[in-house]
């Protein structure tokens, strides 16, 4: 091997492939917790705007901090939990929560969004804009060893704290009256997933956009195998995520070389299929 | 005294003191009062909206009250963690659904998440007790069916397995007995009545059958309108004029002949 074939494969394949995995564990995880959470299959962080409200902190902290290497991460954060409390606040009634409501609600946060970070694009000046345009879909082309640490560190942390809920989300997931009678702290239990996944989520888009479906496919290829027991379904919801992802960008650089696909047009190709059968099927 | 009072709390029992629950700006439940004592079955009766429900629920902290005190083995119940109260306290609510392929076992399970660490797994005593409920409530080899392929009886029968699981003393009941056949409403009543008399269990039961609360309650709780009407043995409470003031029904009353209890029969 030489010089420039290790570069390649140490410097750009490497770091990418690493952050693809981790960046579909977090997505995969978020969205397995937040099914149960929210006792909706369809809930998937792409879906419910939290993807968005990540990529618009992110773009925020791109206009006005882009010296700071913490900003992004953290403003992604922020997004994701206030877009997060926004759809929860919306799809909340007397009645309860049910699919539809969740999801129109979805839809309008996300519409909501998109048309902010659509505004933000054209403000930018031509250059960036297409790479914005093709991060907004998911992109892992930049992928460095410093972002690939950081969403590392925050997906172990994030399935550690999910893991530990997942007894109690088993009992959220029967229903939320359910889980109080039987003894879960539902209040404290909400606030720790929704962080939670509002953190995954925030990491990941900062890292590489917003890579949708992940966290519909996969918790539901997992529990096709394994069940619907928590305990089970979110650190499997991890592994089958990170190879997910790994494999859908494998296929998004090599599909029409040698140019390259977002890997999030992979993703939701596989994804929207599947959310109409799921959908038709309730 | 003291040697008394430690006896006293040490019995299980719920003692609701003068409680009142608003919603919003209006008290539905008014200046309500009893004691529930260990091996004791009250049933609660009323017409819809009488408020009902919301009294169970607040029996188990699920509601704030606006004014009084419920105290469970003396000590307040609004002091207590939620998993305290589910070791506690089981209930069975009205139906409950879930779009996810819960196992019947699952199901069942969940009524031991009190009692173990709150992650981890079961362990194999709380597994034999899920299995040994299903048993009891007619369930058996169902451990491993879907919730959402069972019909609105089984799934009752599955709630009540869970309840029974969670080995706890006291068991509010919220209409048990809707969707259940008439074998299963008796095996329900039965399995509840042996709960109580052979492990000093009680039980709070919200039903529309006046004559399983005849035969089954020890005291009956009248409500009309968030108030209790009437209040005592069932043979006091059941009476023609109660009846009358708190569903406008006439009724005729006489005694069953074989458990020699009231029996209500309306008349058209």
């Amino acid at each position: 091997m030489n010089d420039q074939q290790s570069a390649i494969l140490f410097d750009i394949r490497l770091p990418r492939i690493l952050l693809g995995a981790t960046v579909g564990a977090s997505l995969a995880l978020a969205g397995a917790s937040l099914q149960s959470l929210l006792r909706n299959p369809l809930a998937e962080p792409y879906l419910l705007g939290v993807s968005n409200g990540a990529a618009l902190g992110t773009m925020l902290s791109f206009i006005f901090f882009a010296q700071s290497e913490y900003a992004r991460p953290l403003m992604a954060f922020a997004g994701a939990s206030l877009a997060t409390f926004a759809v929860y606040q919306m799809a909340k009634s007397r009645s309860g929560m049910n699919v539809e409501r969740l999801v129109l609600s979805g839809v309008i946060v996300t519409t909501f969004l998109s048309s902010i970070l659509v505004l933000l694009t054209s403000l930018l000046d031509a250059t960036k804009l297409r790479s914005f345009t093709f991060w907004l879909l998911g992109d892992l082309s930049q992928a460095t060893k410093n972002g690939f640490y950081l969403t590392l560190i925050v997906a172990v942390i994030g399935m550690i704290v999910l893991s530990s809920q997942a007894r109690a989300l088993n009992l959220l997931m029967i229903g939320e009256r359910d889980a109080f009678d039987f003894g879960v702290e539902v209040t404290k239990t909400r606030l720790i997933v929704f962080a939670t996944a509002a953190a995954l989520v925030g990491i990941s888009v900062a890292a590489s956009g917003s890579v949708g479906y992940v966290g519909l496919i996969v918790p539901h290829l997992v529990r096709l195998v394994v069940g619907s027991d928590n305990r089970l379904v979110v650190p499997f919801s991890g592994i089958v995520g990170a190879t997910f992802v790994v494999l859908a960008d494998t296929i998004a650089r090599v599909a029409i070389a040698p140019r390259e696909l977002p890997v999030g047009a992979i993703t939701a190709l596989v994804g929207a299929p599947l959310f109409i059968y799921l959908l038709k099927r309730n | 005294m003291r040697i008394l009072r430690l006896f006293a709390a040490n019995q299980n029992m719920l003692n609701v003191q003068n409680i009142t629950i608003n919603y919003g700006v209006c008290a539905v439940v008014q200046n309500i009062s009893f004691l529930l004592e260990a091996g004791k079955i009250i049933a609660l009766l009323g017409a819809k909206g009488a408020g009902k429900t919301t009294l169970l629920k607040a029996l188990n902290a699920s509601l704030p009250t606006a004014d009084g005190e419920i105290t469970l083995d003396g000590k307040r119940i609004d002091k207590l963690s939620r998993r305290e109260i589910a070791r506690r306290i089981a209930v069975i609510a009205q139906e409950t659904e879930t779009k996810f392929p819960v196992s019947v076992l699952e199901f069942v399970l969940s009524g031991r998440f009190a009692h173990g660490a709150a992650f981890g797994w079961e362990t194999e005593r709380d597994l034999q007790i899920a299995l040994d409920c299903l048993e009891l409530c007619d369930l058996k080899n169902y451990d491993n069916r879907r919730m959402n392929q069972l019909s609105g009886g089984e799934r009752q029968r599955v709630v009540l397995a869970r309840a029974l699981a969670t080995e706890a003393k006291i068991l509010l009941l919220d209409e048990p007995t809707a969707n259940l056949d008439l074998a299963h409403q008796a095996m329900m009543f039965r399995l509840i009545k042996e709960r109580c008399e052979n492990a000093g269990s009680s039980a709070i039961v919200i039903t529309h059958d006046l004559n399983l609360a005849s035969e089954f309650a020890d005291e009956i709780l009248l409500l009309k309108n968030g108030k209790i009407t009437a209040k005592g043995e069932p043979q006091t409470v059941l009476t023609s004029e109660n009846l009358q003031q708190v569903f406008d029904v006439k009724v005729l009353l006489d005694e069953n002949p074989i458990s020699k209890k009231r029996r209500v029969t309306t008349i058209y």
